[in-house]
């Protein structure tokens, strides 16, 4: 597919790799040669300097046999002014414009006709957005969602005190008594897909499925006290934060939010009237220590500078803090970081990736393609989930009679409003819904391209 | 480099003003003539002459005025149109001797026009009927203010047509006055749209309650105005409970922000029963007549009586009109202090009522606390927060200056009263029920009593106190300060 990126910053380079990895004909339009100068050193694309929004970059770029555009410069009105361009020249285009300014968030939805935007992305709102998923499923590392919420995948960190440390996986259920699978394990920066004979070790981490209900069970059978945060400290007063305590206020949690900057402060304490906003620098142990990092439930860490983020998380570990989510923009796949306590790990710029592969993917095979898509595992395994329809080979079949790729397991099948974690007399009919799990290097498109016939 | 002071166009504009009092004059005249009152009529018309001769020469004088304006302008050419209109007003009392000092006769006026009530009459009902139309007219004229009434009738504005809003704000009572539609004349013809409409059916209902078309008339103006002259001698108290009830009512009407009719009309009615100071407003009548009728209750045969009186007494004073149906000199210490907290409170911002305003006591109120909580968290920032939406600090910052003049005026009026040798009650109830344009206080200027007994040197400083109470300090101020007539 013929596909337009236009600002090659963050979101754009991330998409880039990701794109050219799929095969995918790029062009790259951006301002600064430079940046396209090292676009091209890294990738497989073409390269326009130039306004996005003109209409005569985008001639040269190509506009009018492309089938999408992606606007991720870090202006919002360019963004949008490019995707209306754009459209204007290639009534079929596809658009997808980066908005993300709050005040735009309601036009961007709502008037997304007259912009020509077929689907507007918010890296900052979903980033927001998994962040409050996180400290509503308390315990969990990251936690994503399948089948409406019936079906979750989540990740948990094996410490030395954890009875499941040493057990192997085909005797965990004496333990948790839940019906959960172990569908993925990171151990030292390896992604293992593991079968009944894999043994748990410290400081793996699991990635589990099952329903929030068993979920929960499980926590408790492990001895994980989980309670949903009352008290969430927030340091940094970016737009996430923005959102994130927009979200939060609905669940009923008390947000703290530290910034340093003083007329953001006012800002802030302006348009959110319920929270806490403290004018001050979040990188003092003391000022941290006066506002009372100890007394809550939950920290994150939403401060411009990685290394900060990195610093407070840690610090907030120390004073015995339950939850930590760090937020990182550019070290999010840095191994040094997998034996630092940092906690929960959120990338804005991944999170936004995603979602816009998860799109293409399905623009580019509408029949029988993936509902949704989930990178899990810091990108190396993939999660999807795909209803079952007439085309699907072996429907009503026993699962122990088909035979699946090597890198591919059925994690979990949805099926009338009832979650099975399949087993070898399982099946799935028409109409239910199966969540895959397999490998990110061997993406699949389709539900049949998971069987080995 | 400071732009001179445009005297000419605030002369001109002194000039309309007066024009338009002169005209304001001929219904008053009409009345004398309608009642055979020879003497009182030819007073009005030799005051008329006078006053248009005035302006005359006003408006020749500066018939090439320029029309650049500033906020400075604005709030003096507010302080002395104010000033002047009392000065020429009297003059009809003052001719026709029925008032024979002029310092009384000024009293009387300001008393009036600033919606005061507080009279240096002792037998109201010796006066002529055309002056006591034009006394109580001047009630109706105060409340909505003269210079609005200007902006919505004289097509005043040239090139610099911002200017007007300097006006509105410099009259129109509160702590952030606006306009409510774009076009200054239309916001201004909206106020006194509202404010003839309420007073028509104030007297509608007055007129079913079978009180005479004069009657009605005058009393619908001092409520309306929330002023509180009265034309018998007893105020309110020989008139039925209806209209004692329909006053109540109207009184406590005309204490509202006009903006939230104006809602009302554009059928917002949530956005009305949203906003904090209607919310506290009501609050604080319903809960004051409570307690003053639960403290009263021994004084009156029946709970239906004392629930009567004690409604009327908190609506009389809590939108500073001043009208009495008892004397309630004679009440307990503790409804007295009630009554004596409502007279600083006032009523809404934005209403024809004087005093602190609902609205100021909620921002110093929010603003209080904030300062407390900012001792123990310093680094947390906070907004004051009024419907919601967050308070500019400019405004905060204007509302704790406005207290400390309010504090600073009462302090040094009182000292200067007090030379009279009245009782200290007497006094600190004087200046406030003027400086809030109340109109009665305690004691010796109790609702039974009058302010006739002071010296002149007291009414003067009452005469301001009624001025800078009315428009909220600043332009009287302003007239006061030397930096305004300082030439760059």
């Amino acid at each position: 597919m013929k596909i337009l990126i236009a600002g090659g910053g963050k979101i754009g380079s991330c998409l880039t790799e990701q794109l050219t990895n799929e095969g995918h004909e790029l062009t790259v339009i951006d301002c600064s040669t430079a940046v396209l100068e090292d676009m091209m050193e890294k990738y497989d694309v073409i390269t326009v300097a130039g306004n996005a929004a003109s209409m005569s970059v985008l001639e040269t770029a190509g506009v009018k046999d492309a089938e999408l555009f992606i606007a991720a410069t870090d202006m919002d009105e360019v963004n949008m002014l490019a995707c209306m361009t754009a459209h204007g020249m290639n009534p079929k285009l596809t658009t997808i414009g980066r908005i993300r300014n709050p005040e735009y968030r309601i036009q961007a939805y709502e008037m997304r006709d007259v912009f020509g935007l077929t689907m507007a992305v918010n890296p900052e709102k979903q980033a927001a957005h998994e962040i409050a998923r996180l400290l509503n499923f308390p315990g969990f590392l990251s936690v994503d969602s399948f089948a409406k919420g019936n079906v979750e995948i989540v990740e948990l960190k094996i410490d030395a005190k954890n009875p499941l440390n040493g057990t192997k996986l085909s005797k965990m259920s004496d333990i948790v008594h839940a019906q959960v699978l172990v569908c993925a394990v990171q151990r030292n920066g390896q992604t293992i897909m593991p079968d009944g004979n894999f043994v748990i070790r410290e400081n793996d981490q699991l990635f589990f499925t099952a329903t929030p209900t068993n979920l929960t069970q499980m926590l408790k059978n492990i001895g994980i006290i989980a309670k949903k945060a009352k008290r969430v400290l927030i340091a940094g007063g970016g737009r996430i934060s923005y959102y994130l305590v927009k979200e939060l206020e609905k669940s009923g949690m008390d947000c703290t939010i530290m910034e340093s900057d003083e007329e953001r402060c006012h800002e802030l304490a302006d348009i959110l009237p319920e929270c806490t906003v403290i004018h001050g620098d979040a990188s003092s142990q003391e000022f941290l220590d006066m506002e009372g990092v100890g007394d809550s439930d939950a920290v994150v860490t939403l401060t411009g500078l990685d290394e900060l983020n990195i610093v407070i998380s840690l610090y907030a570990n120390t004073r015995n803090v339950s939850q930590v989510v760090t937020k990182l923009s550019h070290a999010e796949n840095n191994k040094i970081l997998d034996s630092l306590q940092i906690g929960a790990v959120i990338s804005p710029k991944e999170l936004a990736g995603y979602s816009i592969l998860r799109y293409v993917r399905a623009m580019q095979n509408q029949e029988g393609s993936a509902v949704s898509v989930h990178r899990i595992a810091g990108g190396k395994i993939e999660a999807l989930e795909f209803k079952v329809d007439k085309d699907t080979k072996h429907r009503g079949e026993p699962l122990r009679n088909v035979k699946t790729k090597s890198n591919v397991l059925i994690a979990s099948i949805f099926s009338h409003g009832k979650v099975d974690i399949p087993s070898g007399n399982s099946r799935f009919n028409e109409g239910d819904t199966v969540i895959v799990v397999t490998t990110a290097d061997a993406p699949i498109y389709n539900l049949n391209d998971i069987f080995e016939d | 480099m400071r732009n001179a002071m445009n005297y000419k166009l605030i002369g001109k504009i002194l000039g309309f003003i007066l024009i338009i009092e002169a005209l304001f004059l001929i219904p008053a005249w009409g009345i004398s003539i309608g009642y055979h009152e020879h003497n009182a009529a030819f007073s009005i018309l030799k005051s008329q002459i006078i006053i248009l001769l005035v302006a005359a020469v006003l408006v020749f004088v500066t018939r090439n005025a320029k029309h650049n304006y500033y906020a400075k302008e604005g709030l003096v050419t507010t302080g002395a149109a104010w000033i002047l209109m009392s000065l020429m007003g009297a003059l009809p009392f003052y001719i026709s001797r029925e008032i024979p000092s002029y310092v009384d006769a000024v009293f009387e006026v300001a008393s009036g026009f600033t919606t005061t009530g507080s009279s240096i009459l002792t037998d109201v009902e010796a006066m002529s009927h055309g002056l006591l139309y034009w006394r109580s007219f001047t009630h109706w004229v105060g409340g909505m203010g003269v210079l609005v009434f200007l902006l919505a009738v004289v097509p005043l504005s040239g090139k610099n047509e911002g200017f007007t809003l300097h006006i509105l704000r410099a009259e129109s009572p509160g702590p952030s006055v606006g306009k409510l539609v774009p076009r200054m004349r239309q916001t201004a013809t909206i106020l006194y749209v509202i404010y003839i409409a309420l007073t028509v059916l104030n007297v509608i209902f007055l007129l079913i309650g079978g009180m005479p078309l004069f009657d009605s008339v005058c009393h619908a103006f001092g409520t309306a105005g929330t002023g509180g002259f009265g034309i018998k001698a007893d105020s309110f108290a020989s008139y039925s409970p209806y209209l004692q009830n329909v006053t109540t009512v109207f009184m406590l009407l005309f204490g509202v922000n006009f903006s939230c009719y104006y809602l009302l009309l554009l059928k917002r009615v949530k956005d009305v029963f949203r906003d904090e100071e209607l919310r506290t407003y009501i609050a604080i009548v319903v809960i004051s007549t409570l307690l003053i009728a639960w403290n009263i209750s021994g004084l009156y045969s029946t709970f239906g009586e004392t629930l009567r009186h004690s409604a009327f007494q908190v609506a009389t004073i809590i939108s500073t009109t001043g009208f009495a149906t008892t004397d309630f000199d004679q009440w307990p210490a503790f409804s007295k202090a009630i009554l004596l907290l409502l007279m600083c409170c006032g009523a809404s911002a934005g209403s024809t009522g004087g005093g602190m305003k609902v609205a100021r006591l909620i921002l110093l109120f929010k603003s209080g606390r904030r300062n407390f909580h900012q001792n123990m968290h310093p680094s947390e920032i906070r907004k004051v927060r009024v419907n919601g939406a967050s308070v500019d600090e400019k405004v905060m910052s204007s509302v704790n200056g406005y207290l400390v003049a309010y504090v600073f005026i009462i302090v040094v009026s009182f000292f200067l009263v007090s030379l009279d040798g009245f009782s200290v009650e007497t006094n600190i109830s004087a200046v406030l029920a003027t400086f809030n344009n109340i109109g009665p206080g305690f004691a010796a200027v109790g609702p039974t009593c009058n302010f006739s007994a002071y010296s002149n040197l007291s009414k003067i400083v009452m005469i301001f106190d009624m001025l800078a109470g009315r428009l909220e300090i600043l332009p009287i101020m302003v007239l006061f300060s030397r930096s305004t007539w300082k030439k760059n």
